[in-house]
């Protein structure tokens, strides 16, 4: 059951093989198992997930039922969630029940997705290994000695663990792609404007993109569709029709013309990883593509500059967490300015004042032509060695990350070494492309992720070369053997 | 290069955020060799390159001039840390 | 040694909208607190900005009225700090794009010449909410329903030399934006603000004195009495040898001075930079072409129309069209009256006499435009004299109806019948036969005399022209 696909679980549902409330209650029965070890979930919300299913069922009964009617998901803590709390896993928003919907939260309600929790994350989105965050670090669930990626590492142990068909998260530098890489689970992050950000907890604007974990290129697909469009509420959101994700999956890849940037395969690149990509490229060799070798000259500038743009946006975005109208507020502040000072000081986290204080420097008086404006020109040389690139090839691909997962704890204490592992994705958020990871292999036991980016709005495309690589490969099926017991016989499940 | 944990202080004010010596002293190191990080910029000539805020070259819609909210004061208020007779309170502020 | 005084003025215009500048909540003033503020201007997690159209619509008609270019390419910026009436912890402005660019405009000054005065620029922005200093336990309350509403920040550059022309331009501004239809102007509830930026230095001097900016300056007469205050002081200091500090004051109409506002200066760095929420409005030929084809009559040219049309002065059509409502009532009672120069004389002295004395304005003076033609005809078919017309016109202000009906309840219809006229003339000579006398033997001047009589046993009401000449009439006879 928790291996279905998810055209699979709507033909069973539609079938009557089992209901939605029954389908809910068996994943939830598995979060009640295993999230004790893995610490994917903030919030677990059982009533919530099973009125949502008894609807979906109603739906399904009525014949009013779409493609996702009644299969349970996951969202990340960032997308805020009518009635529910709503953290950014940090102290600052624990006591936050959001008051309204994401746009994303609202589109898949309407889709009919019973919602099972809200997923634990880096607080505030700042973190590569999911060890920032006020609830506690998730684990790995290939190793609960590892880091499971960042930030938004709970959607991706909850999907990798199969706790949830399928899970929302956010990318501003890689956090979609390179959790999922870390656990071995299809992810995606759209270009920049496809999904609305609206209700999405802002890190930083100009980079964050919702996105979608599965088990595979079609359940993303499927999930993104009903995520995805314009929406009003979002200045930034693309007017670009949607198209249809799932329509060309099958496309043959005979001709594609796949980049494989040298700078992505150069010293820092582990070789287990990059045994594992190799041969991925060798498999879509042999469905038909032709392999040309790019440069992506400034691709060493792409942590420099996004550490300042990051960074400088998220100073401002975090100003709004002041404990007046919502969140925390320290005790007995003496006056205003103390009032200020100890609320933020002591509700945000280590990671997130370092990044505040970096981004409130870069944008001080006298530094802001050499920091911010020189990050953005930056942005743009990044920006044109893609577009020159794409000029070439359909699609670029490379490794998500340089290692495999890591231990816990083995990078905490410095910062620098976390953010290099995020150093052949954070050039796709700079210049707001759409990227994926694929399941690709193992090195080391552990799971390793093949990087797809493609060009803008070619969002259909990169799920129909994944797909194609998956049809003819099962790395996506590998799941974690210590969670694949089913304690619960979903029969016999129900309220 | 290197902040001091004066400016880190500095900074810290303009942030609003309360952090002690201890703190100040290991943000210094951090954010030194963030900044270190940052400088590999400097090796190149950017003066003829346009900065890029917007990863796509749109402009901002406009939307029409109507008014859609409506008054939800009682939920928004109940999320909040103090407030008294429809008002936000705050430490007093000194003009 | 001789000063001479740099100003120049901030207004914040607050703009006709219905809803806010970036988000769908209502501008309108006065509801109770916190019920016209949505997610948006709450700063709830989460929330983006979305301009309003109309927002963008009116600063572009400000730049058509200030003759500046509208700029098809502006940026909306981030002002970062922090203060309880800012839910964001930054203001949305505009920094290095405003969307309107230099302009002028053209103010009177005393000797009957004009001046032409620089408008750097004009941008938008947003709000702040309010805080309330009563006491809740020691505590300031915070009401964010002005929160995101839409201003025009309306710069000039430092070409004024004396608070009357400050007030000059602060007023030509404030004509210029009702003209318009994009603000209320209204100045009790804040619609329509003031800052000055005030320097001094010895006359001759190039380079500018170091300024200070008086802030809460909201009416005419606190700003003329706040700027001249400050020059003053800046004045004392450098005389005795000390220097001007560059700061924000507060003018306090109350203590007739101006004060420091170092807690506003504290740590002040804005950390300006493009608001990644929005993206840059481009505006294109047509969108500025369609307002263009919409825009009233400013005042430049209604002036010279009233000059052409009206006959007026120089002087009385600038001051005709000093607002709007008051060119319109004019207008009116010009048009109506067939009078114009009688119809300025009324509205230039009684109309607006009565006006200042009972603190009102225009737009609700209890005579209106209609009434007052209805007046003024009666004067010109001589149905009442102008001395009568005075009580007609108390009578209306009172509210005892329009002119016609007043003339007719108090009888104040000039007595034209010449018999009528004649009887009383002759029961005067009768009983004033020494004077009578004094007439005939030269001594003409006592002719004023014999009509003040007149004028009394008819209580006014008998036509003076007519009075006049049948008195010559029957004393020489
Ligand atoms: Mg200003
Ligand atoms: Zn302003």
């Amino acid at each position: 059951m928790h291996n279905k696909s998810l055209t699979e679980l709507a033909t069973d549902l539609t079938s009557g093989a089992y209901s939605s409330v029954e389908l809910t209650q068996y994943f939830l029965d598995r979060i009640n198992q295993y999230d004790t070890n893995l610490n994917a979930f903030i919030t677990v919300m059982d009533e919530q997930a099973l009125a949502m299913a008894k609807t979906a069922d109603e739906q399904i009964a009525a014949g009013s039922a779409g493609a996702l009617t009644g299969i349970p998901m996951a969202h990340k803590d960032i997308f805020c969630t009518d009635g529910v709390r709503t953290s950014a896993g940090s102290k600052m928003l624990d006591n936050f029940i959001a008051p309204y919907n994401a746009t994303v939260v609202e589109k898949l309600n309407v889709a009919g997705m019973p919602i099972l929790g809200k997923t634990n994350m880096d607080e505030f989105a700042m973190g590569s290994s999911n060890e920032n965050s006020f609830y506690g670090k998730v684990k790995n669930p290939w190793d609960l000695e590892r880091v499971p990626g960042g930030s938004s590492g709970g959607s991706a142990a909850t999907v990798a663990a199969r706790l949830a068909p399928v899970a929302t998260g956010t990318d501003t530098g890689g956090s979609i792609r390179q959790p999922a890489s870390l656990t071995g689970i299809t992810g995606i992050k759209p270009t920049y404007g496809r999904v609305s950000r609206f209700g999405m907890i802002a890190y930083a604007s100009s980079l964050d993109q919702g996105g979608v974990f599965g088990t595979s290129a079609s359940d993303c697909a499927l999930v993104l569709q009903a995520m995805s469009g314009f929406d009003e509420k979002d200045s930034t959101s693309s007017e670009q029709a949607v198209g249809d994700f799932s329509a060309s999956l099958k496309d043959s890849l005979q001709g594609l013309k796949i980049g494989l940037p040298k700078e992505y395969f150069e010293e820092g690149l582990d070789s287990g990883v990059a045994k594992v990509i190799e041969d991925a490229i060798a498999e879509y060799k042999k469905l038909g593509a032709e392999i040309i070798e790019i440069s992506l000259p400034n691709t060493h500038l792409a942590i420099p500059a996004y550490y300042v743009v990051a960074p400088a946006e998220c100073s401002s975005n975090l100003s709004r967490l002041d404990g007046v109208r919502y969140g925390y507020r320290c005790e007995n502040p003496k006056d205003l300015q103390d009032h200020y000072m100890r609320s933020r000081g002591e509700a945000f986290g280590d990671e997130v004042k370092r990044r505040i204080m970096v981004g409130t420097y870069a944008l001080s008086a006298g530094y802001y032509d050499a920091y911010y404006l020189k990050a953005q020109k930056i942005r743009r040389l990044i920006s044109e060695d893609f577009q020159q690139a794409f000029e070439t090839v359909d699609v670029i691909m490379g490794p998500v990350a340089p290692n495999t997962a890591f231990k816990i704890g083995e990078k905490s204490d410095d910062p620098i070494s976390m953010y290099l592992s995020d150093i052949y994705t954070i050039a796709v958020n700079l210049a707001g492309l759409p990227g994926m990871s694929v399941p690709a292999g193992q090195a080391n036991n552990l799971p390793v992720g093949l990087q797809l980016i493609g060009n803008y709005f070619e969002e259909a495309k990169m799920l129909n070369i994944a797909h194609q690589y998956q049809q003819v490969t099962d790395h996506h099926q590998q799941m974690p053997t210590a969670f694949e017991i089913a304690n619960i016989n979903p029969s016999k499940g129900g309220e | 290069m290197s902040l001091s944990t004066e400016e880190v202080k500095k900074i810290a004010l303009l942030a609003r955020l309360a952090i002690s010596d201890k703190e100040a002293q290991q943000y210094s190191d951090s954010l030194s060799e963030i900044f270190d990080l940052v400088a590999q910029m400097n090796a190149v000539d950017t003066s003829d390159i346009l900065p890029m805020a917007h990863p796509q070259d749109i402009s901002q819609r406009l939307r029409e001039d109507v008014v859609t909210a409506d008054n939800q004061r009682e939920k928004f208020q109940a999320i909040a840390p103090s407030t008294e007779e429809g008002l936000y309170l705050v430490p007093k502020v000194l003009e | 040694m001789e000063w001479e005084t740099v100003i120049g003025l901030e207004i914040h215009a607050q703009l006709m909208t219905k809803s806010k500048i970036f988000s769908g909540s209502s501008i309108a003033y006065g509801a109770e607190p916190n019920t016209q503020a949505n997610v948006v201007d709450l700063a709830l997690p989460g929330v983006l900005p979305v301009l309003n159209v109309e927002a963008v619509r009116m600063a572009a008609k400000f730049g058509l009225g200030i003759n500046a270019p509208v700029s098809q390419n502006s940026v909306f910026a981030r002002k970062n700090y922090f203060y309880p009436d800012l839910p964001q912890g930054y203001q949305i402005s505009q920094m290095d794009l405003p969307i309107v660019e230099m302009g002028h405009i053209d103010i009177p000054l005393e000797d009957g010449s004009t001046k032409r005065i620089g408008v750097t620029r004009a941008h938008l922005e947003q709000d702040a909410g309010k805080s309330l200093h009563e006491d809740f336990a020691g505590m300031t309350g915070i009401d964010l329903n002005r929160a995101g509403t839409p201003l025009l920040e309306i710069v000039s550059e430092p070409d004024m030399s004396s608070a009357k022309e400050a007030v000059a331009y602060m007023k030509k501004i404030h004509a210029l934006v009702q003209y318009l239809e994009i603000c209320d102007g209204n100045m009790q509830e804040g619609s329509f603000r003031c800052d000055a930026n005030v320097s001094v230095r010895p006359k001759g001097q190039k380079e500018l004195g170091t300024r200070a900016e008086l802030k809460n300056i909201n009416s005419f007469r606190f700003v003329e009495r706040a700027i001249n205050i400050e020059i003053a002081r800046q004045i004392d200091i450098i005389e005795e040898g000390g220097s001007v500090v560059q700061e924000t004051r507060l003018f306090d109409p109350d203590k007739d001075e101006t004060r420091s506002m170092r807690s506003k200066e504290e740590a002040n760095d804005y950390r300006y930079f493009p608001d990644p929420d929005l993206l840059p409005v481009r505006i294109s030929d047509e969108f500025i072409e369609a307002i263009r084809a919409t825009l009233p009559e400013l005042p430049e040219a209604k002036k010279q129309r009233f000059i052409d049309e009206f006959s007026l002065s120089d002087y009385d059509a600038e001051i005709m069209t000093s607002s709007r409502p008051l060119s319109d009532y004019y207008e009116i009672v010009a048009s109506g009256s067939g009078e114009a120069k009688l119809a300025a004389n009324w509205v230039m002295g009684n109309l607006s006499a009565a006006l200042n004395k009972d603190d009102k304005n225009i737009a609700d003076s209890p005579i209106s435009a209609e009434m007052l033609v209805g007046m003024i005809k009666r004067i010109s078919d001589s149905t009442i004299s102008g001395k009568i017309a005075k009580d007609v016109f108390e009578a209306m202000w009172k509210g005892e109806g329009d002119a016609d009906s007043v003339i007719e309840k108090k009888g104040l219809k000039q007595i034209t019948d010449s018999g009528a006229i004649e009887t009383m003339i002759d029961e005067i000579i009768a009983n004033n036969q020494a004077q009578v006398e004094e007439f005939r033997s030269g001594k003409e001047k006592i002719l004023g005399f014999f009509v003040g009589q007149v004028m009394k046993a008819s209580r006014g009401k008998a036509n003076p022209g007519q009075v006049n000449q049948l008195l010559r009439k029957k004393l020489k006879a």
